[in-house]
């Protein structure tokens, strides 16, 4: 079993290898040909004489350095544009999307001609190594049971050497993902064959590697966490259903939704945590796509308006963040052996305060700009300068959100620092859906974890398990009942507790917060007068 | 507050998965360092080596003295030795002290097999732990079952074969005789009473703890087993209190021990305490008893009175999930049918209901048929109520019908 194990583990890092060796390799190679039929007219006129002389047909050993050859060009010539005042001529599209475009149909050679051999050498083994290593749990780790045994002793899960390398492979994926996508392009070749299930005419992009590497990797953990908390089928229903929602929703439907002509659109996805619902852009597309994109542009108000609430209120915040939603979902399973490294000390706290509001007033701010613009742009589309408002632009700021707060804090920190601050570093420190949906959470809402009298024994489980640093035992050991905004209700304090102490449950708001003074059940002697 | 253990309170429940790397040091300290200079409680990491009660002032082992008004003794216990040949080589040793972890710590790298003596909480505790570390544990336990002069004995099999199936070697009705060195004044085996050889390379003694008075047992404070106390903590000298496990009671509180050596019972004496400290003059007045442990993977919570066999005038029903890991023991006084206490096994239950039907001296019908909403495991778990109703009564005779789940509260004020 342990060799098994050890296989398993061997498998899955030659599959990471190739993964990553990809980035590295490869064959380049412009023809004229393919530069005239990829270029659009406007490009062509503006780029094709210096990309002819200088990058066609000659080979690149490697993505980035095709990658950054092309973006050089189509930045020196923009440049020359803005200098020459041409503001016509000015190009728009990113350059990373320009060199991805490129990238992808001069790569030649070997690895576009064994794209499903790559599929098998990435993914494949990863898929199947990564199943062995867990499955093999079931024997080696002994009777179903909390089995924590030598997580602060391991250096994968201790911030040791192992945790620090996955950070760094971590925060590069996410790095080259949003800044250099076209390093990635290897990668979304070994995905074509999946992209093809969907449409056979279609190719993947970097946002369907992603999307179809997250769901696999879910999924791959998911089974890892249900063997882990096989015995509690709290955690057994809800990483299934999480998973589910990863797989139909965000990812199943993104995919056949266009099949049909119809806008690819992961329903699941409320607003602020969906900051770019009220964009001109997708308010338009919306509209424009018949009853089924008007259905959507209504679902996604009355979602976050009201659905969201009421079922906060019923439910606490668990239903969307532990159940239903993809980052809380990847933060469950994949993030599931980094949840202890989530700072429990009350300056985590007060810094999480600052932060998470923040970031939700800033999330309404950004909304309240491009709401301008889109509103102007439906209402008053002959309006000047429809994007200043106070003399900022609204394009501004939704930039500088989208960079800070979607692609830095959500994605570089919030998934890349799992190994080092925890798996719900975002969810904690910066989801502004989060943030809204704790305030209902705290201040109205039926949900509590209740503390079982005078049981609690001070161990701490609860608190180092704790993925959103909540210091559960601060509450426990004086017998009240945890109700806090930032809890996911992921259960784990509960599953984790030697001693039978908390257990999540929605019920009557009065009383809510349980005993209240310093003295545990159990003393009999006198109480505390208010 | 004085302690030569640690710089800071840390919680002693949990020095098991330090050990186990569930949680480090610093995660089982219940409060963060900056806590004690906040509230004003000066930490001293010093041992008291003599009190002069005449002066009221002790001295320490550094060298320093200090004054006091009111000295509040809680100075724990110790593990129990019962004179062993061996007792005092390497690798022989108990678990209760942050100390006796590290000793532990530093072994372990040198241990195959482990010879453990002693049924019962921490005996089991040390057991998981040095499974954890893949070493090989041999269990002696001087019961029939393991802790089955504590628990009656369908849960002391239950227990036992759980442990079992963790693979440890357990041995029932076998006691320790002697500690054999192995030529380098460490441990090297073992040799039981009935003369079986066992070699070990580290020798746990969990035979129970007894209170840690040797700082004032041959002083003017009164003592027996532990320091001499009435329902206020006072000792027999004024403004000297003690609480915790190294007290003993004169006289009991009604159906408790006079010595009690548990976290909870400790925490309400402390609770209490501070109260006359500050003026508030109380007696110790415990609620009805509970506790709780963890079996490897079972947990056991106990609410009001199970002993280990039935007294007279009681009445039980045993009941145990087809798997053999879940079960629960009801007891009640046969005639007047009050519920008198519930043993449960990986089965969570409220410890405010149980509480409130213990002090309201419900009848058992009343538990049993709000047993659903009694119910402590978290959501989406299988019920057995039904099942354990129907057998309740088939087994007494009576004809309960199960109540739906209400709001737990709502049944305080019925
Ligand atoms: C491994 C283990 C697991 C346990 N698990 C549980 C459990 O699950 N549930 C439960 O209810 N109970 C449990 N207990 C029992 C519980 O921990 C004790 O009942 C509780 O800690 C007693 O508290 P106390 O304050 O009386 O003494 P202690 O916690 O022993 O504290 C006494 C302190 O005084 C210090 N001290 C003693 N003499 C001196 C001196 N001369 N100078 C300076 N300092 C001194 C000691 O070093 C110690 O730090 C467990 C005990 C152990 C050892
Ligand atoms: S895990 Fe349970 S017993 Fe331990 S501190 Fe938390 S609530 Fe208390």
């Amino acid at each position: 079993m342990k060799q098994l194990k050890y296989i398993g583990l061997t498998l899955f890092l030659g599959g990471l290898i190739v993964f990553t060796l990809l980035v590295f390799s490869g064959n380049f190679r412009l023809t004229e040909e393919l530069m005239r039929s990829n270029l659009s007219e406007m490009e062509l006129t503006n780029l094709g004489e210096r990309m002819s002389a200088e990058i066609v047909d000659k080979n690149y050993t490697s993505p980035v350095s095709f990658g950054n050859a092309v973006i050089q060009i189509y930045n020196e010539t923009n440049q020359q544009f803005r200098n020459a005042q041409q503001w016509d001529r000015v190009m728009y599209t990113p350059p990373k999307e320009f060199a991805l475009k490129l990238a992808r149909v001069a790569s030649t050679g070997w690895i576009p001609a064994h794209k499903a051999l790559l599929f098998f050498l990435t993914f494949g083994l990863g898929i199947i190594g990564a199943l062995l290593f867990v499955l093999t749990e079931l024997k080696l780790g002994g009777p179903a049971g909390i089995k924590n045994n030598g997580i602060y002793q391991r250096a994968a899960t201790n911030r040791g050497w192992v945790g620090i390398s996955t950070f760094i492979f971590l925060v590069s994926f996410y790095v080259l993902l949003y800044y250099f996508p076209y390093a990635l392009v290897n990668c979304t070749l070994a995905v074509d064959p999946v992209k093809h299930l969907f449409n056979p005419a279609d190719t993947a992009s970097q946002w369907f590697l992603y999307g179809f590497l997250y769901c696999v990797v879910m999924t791959v953990m998911g089974v890892r966490m249900i063997i882990k908390y096989r015995h509690n089928n709290y955690q057994v229903v809800r990483t299934v259903v999480v998973v589910f929602f990863q797989l139909i929703f965000a990812f199943l439907l993104i995919e056949i939704l266009p099949l049909f002509d119809l806008p690819a659109r992961d329903l699941k996805n409320a607003w602020p945590l969906d900051y770019t619902f009220l964009f001109e852009w997708n308010v338009q597309q919306l509209l424009d796509s018949g009853h089924f994109g008007k259905f959507l542009f209504a679902w996604g108000i009355v979602l976050s308006l009201v659905i969201v609430p009421v079922m906060v209120y019923f439910y606490g915040k668990r239903w969307y963040c532990s159940w239903v939603c993809g980052c809380g979902g990847l933060a469950e399973t994949l993030g599931d052996p980094y949840r202890q490294l989530s700072s429990k000390k009350l300056s985590a706290w007060k810094l999480e305060r600052w932060l998470i509001h923040g970031v939700l007033v800033f999330a309404i701010i950004m909304t309240f700009f491009t709401g301008y613009l889109t509103y102007n742009v439906i209402n008053n589309p002959d309006m000047e300068s429809k994007e200043y408002l106070v003399g900022i632009s609204a394009y501004d700021v939704r930039e500088l959100y989208g960079f800070l707060i979607g692609s830095v804090f959500a994605g570089i920190i919030g998934t890349g620092f799992y190994p080092i601050f925890g798996n719900r570093t975002w969810c904690r420190f910066g989801c502004p859906l989060a943030a809204y949906m704790g305030l209902v959470q705290r201040f109205k809402s039926r949900f509590r974890i209740t503390t079982n009298g005078g049981q609690c024994i001070s161990c701490g489980n609860c608190s180092t398990y704790c993925e959103q640093g909540i210091d559960v035992r601060a509450y426990a050991q004086k017998g009240q009942n945890i109700v806090r905004s930032s809890c996911v209700g992921c259960g784990v304090c509960a599953a984790v507790c030697p001693r039978g102490v908390l257990k999540l449950e929605n019920g009557p708001e009065q009383n809510r917060f349980g005993n209240e003074g310093p003295i545990v059940l159990g003393n009999n002697g006198f109480e505390i007068q208010n | 507050m004085i302690s030569g253990e640690s710089t800071h309170f840390f919680s002693r429940t949990a020095l098991m998965y330090v050990y186990m790397g569930h949680m480090r040091w610093n995660d089982i300290k219940p409060y963060e360092d900056w806590f004690w200079a906040k509230n004003r409680i000066q930490l001293v990491e010093d041992w008291v080596i003599s009190i002069d009660y005449t002066n009221k002032s002790i001295t320490t082992r550094s060298g320093k003295t200090l004054q006091y008004d009111k000295l509040v003794l809680a100075l724990g216990s110790k593990p129990n030795k019962f004179g062993w040949p061996g007792q005092d080589l390497k690798a022989v040793q108990g678990l209760y002290s942050r100390q006796d972890l590290e000793m532990l710590e530093a072994v372990s790298p040198l241990v195959r097999e482990a010879v453990i003596v002693g049924g019962g909480l921490i005996g089991i505790e040390l057991a998981e732990m040095l499974l954890s570390r893949g070493i090989k544990v041999t269990f002696l336990v001087r019961e029939k079952q393991f802790w089955s002069n504590v628990l009656p004995i369908q849960e002391a099999q239950l227990i036992s074969k759980h442990i079992l199936k963790h693979h440890v070697d357990l041995r029932f009705e076998n006691e320790l005789a002697e500690i054999v060195d192995d030529g380098t004044g460490s441990a090297g085996a073992i040799i039981t009473k009935s003369g079986e050889r066992i070699p070990c390379q580290f020798v746990g003694l969990t035979a129970g703890v007894s209170p840690n008075i040797d700082l004032v047992r041959n002083s003017e404070l009164e003592t027996k087993n532990g320091i001499l106390i009435n329902t206020f903590f006072e000792t027999s000298i004024p403004n000297v209190y003690s609480i915790g496990d190294c007290a003993q009671f004169r006289e009991p509180v009604a159906g408790r021990r006079a010595l009690e050596q548990v976290w909870y019972t400790g925490r309400i004496m402390g609770e209490t305490l501070a109260q006359t400290l500050c003026g508030n003059r109380q007696a110790y007045n415990p609620g009805p008893w509970f506790n709780s442990a963890k079996f490897f993977d079972i947990e056991y919570q106990t609410y009001g009175n199970v002993g280990a066999s039935l007294a007279a005038g009681e009445a039980e029903f045993y009941w145990e999930h087809a798997a053999g890991e879940k079960c629960i023991h009801l007891v009640w006084d046969k005639d007047s049918g009050i519920f008198k206490g519930i043993n449960t096994f990986g089965i969570r239950m409220r410890h405010e209901l149980f509480d409130a039907w213990l002090r309201k001296k419900a009848l058992v019908e009343e538990v049993v048929k709000h047993l659903r909403s009694a119910n402590f495991d978290p959501e989406f778990y299988a019920h057995f109520e039904p099942e354990i109703i129907a057998a309740f009564n088939r087994a007494s005779g009576k004809n309960v019908q199960l109540k739906p789940k209400t709001w737990w509260k709502n049944l305080l004020n019925t």
